[in-house]
């Protein structure tokens, strides 16, 4: 018996065994997805990546909803004194801003990339970057005067519930470790654009990769920013 | 490669750059109304399904247009966006036991 593959050979079935015969079958000289392969494989990542974030969140909810003791009101928690007066939630509105800006700089940094726009596409992604790290740098602010001036601790905090900080140090150390690698993804990525490396390959879906995985971060802090910060 | 890649890819690269601009400047709007929903303090049923439009809002412009969820095939779509799906039972699972523990809670060690 002889079967025909997509690329119009003959082979005999069966021929190939044990393990290369494995990766014969699954392969089965088809592609699912016609996009390049980084970029499905970016794809995949993120959902596990979802599934990592959605966890975390599902348990937040879970503490947030069995305590007997009352939750810490985040408004108050996170609110900023300026000119003498507080305004609730400040610095985490400012934190979205600058993370929606940075996803905006490089959803046009990938369009750039592929209009074979080098300058402007680095340009774009060290923005990018940049904003990523001012981001980052803001948290470790919050981060710091949450656990100096207000003794927020993962055991147990003066202000409520005790689970209150192991969530958020939880949650927001996460994404904060997501955006620290992004930044430092970003910057390679944008290297090797300015070097000219994806001119020479003749594509530019690198770019567009490293872009799925930024706005990811940014999707994830939309769901943080609606279920920690607001609820 | 490179030429099956472009050919795949003619649909969802020529996008004009002020396509980014306007949903940059939407993320933006509906950001600031979910800020407003704190700052003005709305509470109750109003303050969650609020925090929830603007947060779905949010999320779909992200994934359709940033990440260019809408230009690609249905297989791919498909691939990703429905095994989320399943979350929903661990959400319910453990809204279901989070409650039940609060009752729990309140019954046996109310000081």
């Amino acid at each position: 018996m002889a079967v025909e593959t997509m690329s119009g050979h003959i082979a005999p079935a069966g021929v190939v065994e044990g393990l290369p015969g494995v990766v014969t079958d699954f392969s089965s000289d088809k592609q699912a997805f016609p996009v390049h392969w980084g970029k499905a494989m970016m794809w995949i990542f993120l959902l596990s990546d979802t599934f990592i974030f959605s966890c975390f969140l599902t348990s937040y909810m879970h503490v947030r909803m069995s305590t007997t003791v009352p939750w810490p009101n985040p408004s108050e928690v996170f609110a900023l004194s300026l000119g003498g007066q507080p305004i609730p939630l400040i610095l985490i509105a400012i934190m979205t801003f600058i993370l929606i800006s940075s996803s905006g700089t490089m959803a046009m940094a990938v369009n750039y990339g592929y209009r074979r726009n080098r300058a402007r596409t680095t340009a774009l992604m060290l923005i990018t970057a940049g904003f990523g790290a001012t981001f980052v740098g803001m948290q470790a602010f919050e981060w710091t005067k949450l656990i100096l001036e207000e003794g927020i601790r993962p055991w147990g905090n003066p202000l409520g519930a005790a689970q209150f900080g192991a969530s958020f140090f939880m949650i927001t150390g996460f994404h904060g470790l997501h955006v620290s690698a992004g930044v430092i993804y970003l910057v390679v990525v944008a290297l090797r654009v300015w070097r000219g490396d994806y001119e020479r390959a003749g594509n530019y879906e690198v770019v567009e990769i490293a872009g799925l995985y930024w706005h990811f971060v940014d999707l994830v802090w939309v769901f943080i920013f609606a279920f920690f910060y607001l609820w | 490669m490179s030429t099956h890649a472009d050919t795949a890819h003619a649909g969802t690269t020529q996008h004009p750059i002020s396509v980014y601009l306007w949903i940059w400047l939407l993320l933006f709007v509906l950001s600031a109304f979910s800020y407003m929903v704190d700052y003005f303090h709305v509470q109750g049923l109003l303050r969650w399904s609020l925090i929830l439009v603007f947060m779905f809002l949010k999320a779909g412009l992200i994934v359709s247009i940033f990440m260019h969820m809408k230009w690609e095939r249905l297989a791919l779509k498909l691939a990703i966006l429905v095994p989320p799906l399943c979350l929903l039972v661990l959400i319910g699972l453990m809204a279901i036991e989070g409650d039940y523990t609060f009752l729990t809670r309140t019954a046996t060690f109310t000081p």
